[in-house]
């Protein structure tokens, strides 16, 4: 009560001194609007149906991205994560694939799919499958022994023991990497609506808004739009892993 | 024996994989995807037919890839500095995390790139700007891991301190900072890769120089084996960097106990 | 003998709770006093008031004659659970020398550092990391840095409970050893009545919470002491007897027998533990 009490004291207080800020001539007028004329811009654009339009794009790509990043890095995480032999032998091609930047990815996109959403939700898609993929595959590291031994003394089978024992026990992992995940496909959606000129999106909205006549009160009510949406989606993604997958005390770190 | 096996059948797989790239680009024959024979002949073009007082690089390379890599670094370097700095300090007091962690949750959550704009505005085009993005986007894990790590002191571990009037200064840096390296590193290592990743987008909005804008540029002129080129370079850069820190990782948290190390396995990527 | 710990009428309070309620005692310069009460009765209160970490709320600890606030200069600490005490990512050596960084050179600190280390029986161990220790190993460092920092007073918070029994026989040994040596002034804080016994000069008996000193008995063994002779020693017995009574029985000497039953079954237990213990220190002797 107390910490919620101050963290509003501490938001209104940084408000205050942005306020006071860009009124002030330290900073050059326009290039940073007062938080109040920002406010006002994000409920004009917000009644008007078109911004609307807007974040919905981005919403939906992101959500296709992650779902279809999930659906495909979870199987395989467990798959590379329980046969060594696979594992092995994938290792280095992973290793050299992975720390190849989706955004590097994003001028052939624009070649390949144009301004549409095809190209965000698979460059989004390809970021945020490692994050998932090399979670559930440290999980399936982790999993104790002596669990999978007392399954298996109980005669289990070794698919049922993947999903009655494994699974669970790499769950607050796998959560992990999930929310690793969604933060980073937001990013590459955003970024990607911003490079490719898109039809429609956050990233396109502010593009728009930077290039014709430099409306900075457009971008920042943008950005707070895409600081919120990021800020929702993680703090639902905690909730689901507080609520659902408290068991799990080390989950890896802060993302 | 074992490990060289397995590592031996993994460069095996690859080099299939790479045979097998280079046999279905040729028949496909598309514009878009060159064979990889043919990324490699422009990369040694591109890179590498420099004169041998340059150790055969070429002036491309200390335009472009210098210029990235030092900036990449730089920014990472320059959030990692305030990121551990302010992280422990907030870290170790709860009450001003109350104030602070609101804030912080929002900002961190605000995609990098939409703030581009604001950056290409209050800074210059160029090397401030794409400071700026790289800085504000990476400062969040490191700043967020050194909190976790900073709180993690156990009570014995004060006291002990306490008991034995350690100084401030060695508080901080003899307590405070070792017990939270394993988080820092952590945060580090994401940040890391986000760096590269911030480092691709600041280049391709506003540059003139650096493997982003080569990236753009050979889009631009239908160039796209010199476009691959670049992809892969960006692949092994983060390679490089993603193995350099691991290694100085391993050195630095040595100490801790060896199945601990393993945990620090698991990274992410972009 | 000069005075070196007086403790006046000190108390603590948490909100309602008295943890420990207007104590009054005093340490000689030299002494080994065990202070011995039931568990959760504030024993741990008690050490942090005396060390200064955490301020009493009533009454004065002076050490050496000077009021106590805050944590004294030359007082050490030597906590039970030695896996958090001891600073992981500090070898052995550093550990020992980590307090001393503020009081003396860097010389002056390796050479009392592996010193001390030698006086705790690990000369060969300064380059190991704490967790390449076993338990026992890692209390002696942590005893070790106590006696580096030579301190006026060392205080220990049950500094032998997370051992095994073998272990903790030996520790005691070693820290009669060292005090013997060394002269120090300690003060341990036990739940184990043997252990306050047969480590102690005096034992002070504190009561259930909140805790106020039942007696003060003067432990009547040889400076000498073994873990099996002084263990059977009727002295022994007898003191070990009327603690555990004092202990028990909330005050009264005689025993409760039927008005106490709780105490009966602690007094079981207690003579219990005492032969195992005998039975191990035999294991010990064989051993060596």
């Amino acid at each position: 009560m107390r910490a919620a009490f101050r963290g509003l004291v501490g938001v209104a207080v940084l408000l205050l001194l942005w306020e006071l800020l860009s009124n002030s001539d330290l900073v050059p007028p326009g290039y940073i609007p007062p938080p109040t004329v920002i406010g006002a811009t994000l409920v004009r654009l917000l009644l008007d149906g078109v911004f609307v339009y807007d974040v919905i794009a981005s919403v939906l790509a992101w959500a296709i991205a992650l779902g279809v990043a999930i659906a495909v890095a979870v199987p395989l995480g467990l798959v590379l994560g329980s046969v060594p032999a696979v594992r092995r032998a994938t290792r280095t091609v992973v290793e050299l694939m992975r720390p190849i930047p989706s955004v590097a990815m994003i001028p052939l996109a624009i070649l390949l799919f144009g301004g549409g959403p095809e190209a965000k939700i698979v460059l989004a898609v390809y970021a945020s499958v490692w994050p998932i993929l090399f979670n559930t595959i440290y999980a399936l590291d982790e999993l104790d022994e002596q669990l999978v031994d007392t399954a298996r003394a109980f005669g289990t089978s070794k698919p049922r023991i993947m999903a009655t024992v494994a699974l669970p026990s790499a769950a607050p992992f796998v959560m992990t990497g999930i929310r690793t995940a969604a933060a980073i496909a937001l990013i590459v959606v955003v970024s990607t609506e911003l490079l490719a000129g898109a039809t429609l999106g956050l990233g396109q909205f502010i593009l728009t808004a930077s290039s014709g006549g430099g409306r900075m009160d457009l971008v920042f009510a943008g950005t707070v739009v895409a600081g919120l949406i990021g800020y929702l989606v993680n703090a639902g993604l905690e909730w689901v892993q507080r609520r659902f997958f408290a068991w799990g005390a080390r989950t890896g770190e802060t993302v | 024996m074992r490990r060289l096996r397995s590592a031996a059948s993994g460069w095996i797989v690859l080099l299939v994989l790479v045979v097998l790239w280079e046999t279905a680009t040729r028949i496909a024959g598309s514009l878009y995807f060159p064979p990889p024979s043919q990324i490699a002949e422009t990369a040694r073009q591109m890179w590498f037919s420099g004169p041998v007082s340059s150790l055969f690089l070429t002036d491309v390379v200390f335009e472009d890839l210098f210029a990235s890599v030092a900036r990449m670094l730089g920014g990472w370097a320059i959030a990692g500095v305030l990121g551990v700095a302010l992280g422990v300090l907030l870290g170790r007091s709860a009450t001003a995390m109350d104030y602070c962690g609101p804030i912080i949750s929002f900002l961190r959550a605000i995609p990098p790139p939409t703030l581009v704009p604001v950056f290409l505005a209050l800074f210059t085009l160029g090397t401030p700007m794409q400071l700026a993005t790289i800085v504000f986007g990476t400062i969040w894990p490191i700043l967020l891991n050194s909190v976790d790590g900073a709180r993690s002191v156990d009570e014995t571990k004060t006291e002990t301190a306490r008991a034995f009037r350690v100084s401030t200064v060695d508080w901080i840096f003899g307590v405070v900072l070792p017990a939270a390296s394993p988080k820092i590193f952590a945060g580090l290592r994401i940040s890391l890769s986000l760096s590269l990743v911030l480092m691709v987008i600041s280049e391709l909005v506003g540059s003139t120089e650096g493997i982003g804008y080569r990236l753009l540029y050979s889009q631009r002129q239908y160039d796209f084996p010199a476009m691959w080129a670049s992809i892969v370079l960006l692949g092994v850069l983060g390679f490089l960097f993603n193995t350099g820190l691991s290694a100085i990782e391993r050195r630095v948290l040595a100490w801790q106990p060896a199945h601990r190390q393993a945990a620090l396995a698991a990274g992410t990527g972009a | 003998m000069s005075t070196m710990l007086e403790v006046t009428d000190l108390g603590h309070r948490y909100g309602d709770h008295t943890a420990i309620d207007r104590l009054s005692f005093t340490v000689a310069a030299g002494e080994l006093v065990c202070i011995v009460g039931p568990s959760g009765c504030g024993k741990s209160t008690l050490l942090r008031t005396l060390s200064g970490l955490v301020a009493s709320t009533t009454g004065h600890v002076a050490l050496h004659g000077d009021e106590v606030r805050g944590v004294p200069d030359d007082l050490a600490v030597v906590f039970q659970d030695y896996s958090r005490s001891l600073f992981p990512w500090l070898t052995v050596q550093r550990n020992v020398e980590f307090p001393l960084k503020r009081k003396v050179s860097r010389a002056e600190r390796r050479a009392r550092a592996a010193e001390a280390l030698e006086w705790v029986g690990l000369s060969g161990a300064g380059a190991k990391y704490p967790w390449q220790l076993s338990g026992g190993m890692q209390q002696r460092v942590a005893i070790a840095r106590a006696l580096a920092y030579r301190p006026a007073l060392l205080l220990m918070d049950e500094p032998f409970a997370s051992v095994d029994a073998q272990t903790r026989f030996e520790l005691e040994d070693l820290l009669l050893r060292v005090r013997r040596e060394h002269d120090t002034t300690i003060l341990l804080v036990t739940h184990d009545i043997d252990e306050s016994v047969y480590l102690g000069d005096r034992v002070l008996v504190l009561s259930k919470s909140p805790a106020t000193i039942v007696a003060n008995l003067k432990v009547d063994l040889p400076a000498e002491r073994d873990q099996i002779t002084t263990r059977e020693s009727d002295t022994f017995v007898a003191l070990r007897a009327e603690t555990a009574r004092l202990l028990h029985g909330g005050g009264t000497v005689r025993p409760r027998v039927q008005a106490d039953p709780e105490g009966v079954a602690a007094r079981f237990l207690a003579a219990e533990r005492a032969e195992q213990a005998a039975q191990a220190s035999k294991r010990h002797a064989a051993q060596n």
